[in-house]
């Protein structure tokens, strides 16, 4: 049967793609009370021709604890910077949050597909993320910052929690600074010194300044939280082969074999993450799926 | 210089009125600004305005004496603040406070209300434009109970 999902994914999904590599940490963020980012290096200089795609993924094993998919933040044209971001909420995160400088976890990918890069240039872009969402976005942020002439508008919705659930803090402010780019921010509820936005990020949509005829979206965030934005967008005219989504289900393998993270008649693992949603739309309706 | 008349005609909560429509709310229309900080209206008040925001920011904010002021929600650029004009008892439910320095057209309230009595087509006019505004701030309210971004533990 010919699937239905575009699949971009240039893995080679033999079994050396199962084994993992040892890298080092290198340095520990904590980015918020839950969150923090990991910045990696081969071990004995290892894997030194590493290279990512904005939107892929890596599956990170904890020694003794098991093995996770985390989407990769860095920046693609800076791949020897190997940089994940994640929230400690299951028993791996919360173990490799303990990780120091110096520590070994194993690295295997990337896996899946990316966005897409190419169908952004000339045309305003908007990326919309909801919490921890932001880190596989801000890949693809780095390549069009890095090559802001090719774009028309650059809009970055972002929501989340409250203010201190705010990924990325010093770079949204860098990125606000520029008068290139838009950046908005809000946050579900806030008390306090928060002069910023409050109100789901769904709402941001009707007035963000963007042309909805010549609009490329990707957006990345809890599954509900998509689908109203898409709703959004669809509402000031952006068609549904432009906007792409990146999904989430539970990913064991990354190479398609173990069917834990199917998807229709796709795998999230190989066929997606990133997926464009006409391409989805239909299954993204089917609660079964 | 633009007139309050051409931005309210231009505006899409007033497209499709009948000019006859317009030209009554331009009376009852004025320019206003708040200063970063202060209230527009507050809980309880008489609900006698609605706002549009042509630039700034506006957070609708409850009082609790245990965490002082709770914003609920914020209005930017080209939106509606404020119903509780048109929906008896007429009192604000909330608090509205400039989150930044707000330039608006306020409308009085009271004055389209009595003018609604005597022609209900007006009024039918405005509840239709009013209730997708409800609409969408229950639908996103909804969405906020949801606490999407959460942890699951």
């Amino acid at each position: 049967m010919e699937t239905m999902i575009e699949t971009r994914n240039t893995h080679n999904g033999t079994i050396d793609s199962l084994i993992t590599q040892p890298y080092r940490v290198k340095r520990v963020l904590n980015e918020t009370h839950d969150t923090f980012t990991l910045h990696l290096e081969p071990e004995n200089g290892k894997d030194a021709n590493f290279s990512f795609k904005a939107g892929q993924f890596n599956m990170l094993y904890m020694y003794g604890f098991g093995e996770i998919p985390i989407s990769i933040s860095g920046d693609p044209d800076k791949p020897h910077q190997l940089v994940h971001t994640t929230r400690a909420v299951g028993t791996v995160t919360k173990s490799m949050r303990r990780l120091k400088r110096g520590h070994v976890l194993g690295v295997r990918g990337p896996y899946g597909t990316e966005w897409p890069m190419d169908e952004l240039k000339g045309r305003d872009v908007v990326f919309v993320a909801g919490g921890i969402g932001l880190a596989p976005l801000r890949s693809a942020m780095y390549q069009v910052v890095t090559r802001r002439e090719l774009y028309g508008k650059v809009v970055l919705l972002y929501g989340t929690r409250t203010p201190i659930d705010i990924l990325f803090r010093k770079e949204l402010e860098r990125w606000k600074s520029r008068f290139d780019l838009d950046i908005f921010v809000t946050v579900d509820r806030a008390v306090g010194a928060w002069r910023g936005h409050v109100g789901v990020v769904t709402q941001l949509v009707a007035r963000a300044p963007f042309d909805p005829r010549n609009t490329v979206t990707l957006i990345c965030g809890p599954e509900v939280m998509m689908r109203f934005s898409i709703m959004e967008f669809e509402k000031r005219g952006v068609t549904p082969d432009r906007i792409y989504v990146s999904m989430e289900r539970n990913m064991k393998c990354g190479i398609g074999h173990c069917g834990h993270c199917q998807f229709g008649p796709s795998f999230v693992c190989k066929d997606g993450p990133v997926y464009r949603y006409d391409k989805v739309n239909k299954l993204i309706d089917i609660r079964e799926v | 210089m633009e007139n309050l008349g051409s931005i309210l005609k231009k505006h899409p909560f007033f497209q499709g009125l009948e000019d006859n429509h317009i030209e009554f709310i331009v009376g009852c229309a004025a320019n206003a600004r708040f200063k970063t900080g202060e209230f527009l209206f507050r809980e309880g008040h008489e609900a006698n305005y609605f706002f549009l925001v042509r630039e700034g920011l506006v957070n609708l904010e409850i009082y609790s004496p245990q965490k002082g002021a709770i914003t609920v929600q914020s209005l930017g650029e080209g939106e509606i603040v404020g119903w509780s004009w048109i929906i008896s008892p007429y009192q604000w439910r909330f608090d509205a406070r400039a989150a930044e320095d707000t330039r608006l057209i306020a409308l009085d309230g009271k004055c389209l209300r009595d003018k609604c009595n005597q022609d209900p087509s007006l009024g039918y006019e405005l509840l239709k434009r009013f209730a997708p505004i409800i609409e969408q701030r229950l639908v996103a309210t909804k969405i906020q109970l949801l606490d999407l971004y959460g942890n699951d533990d």
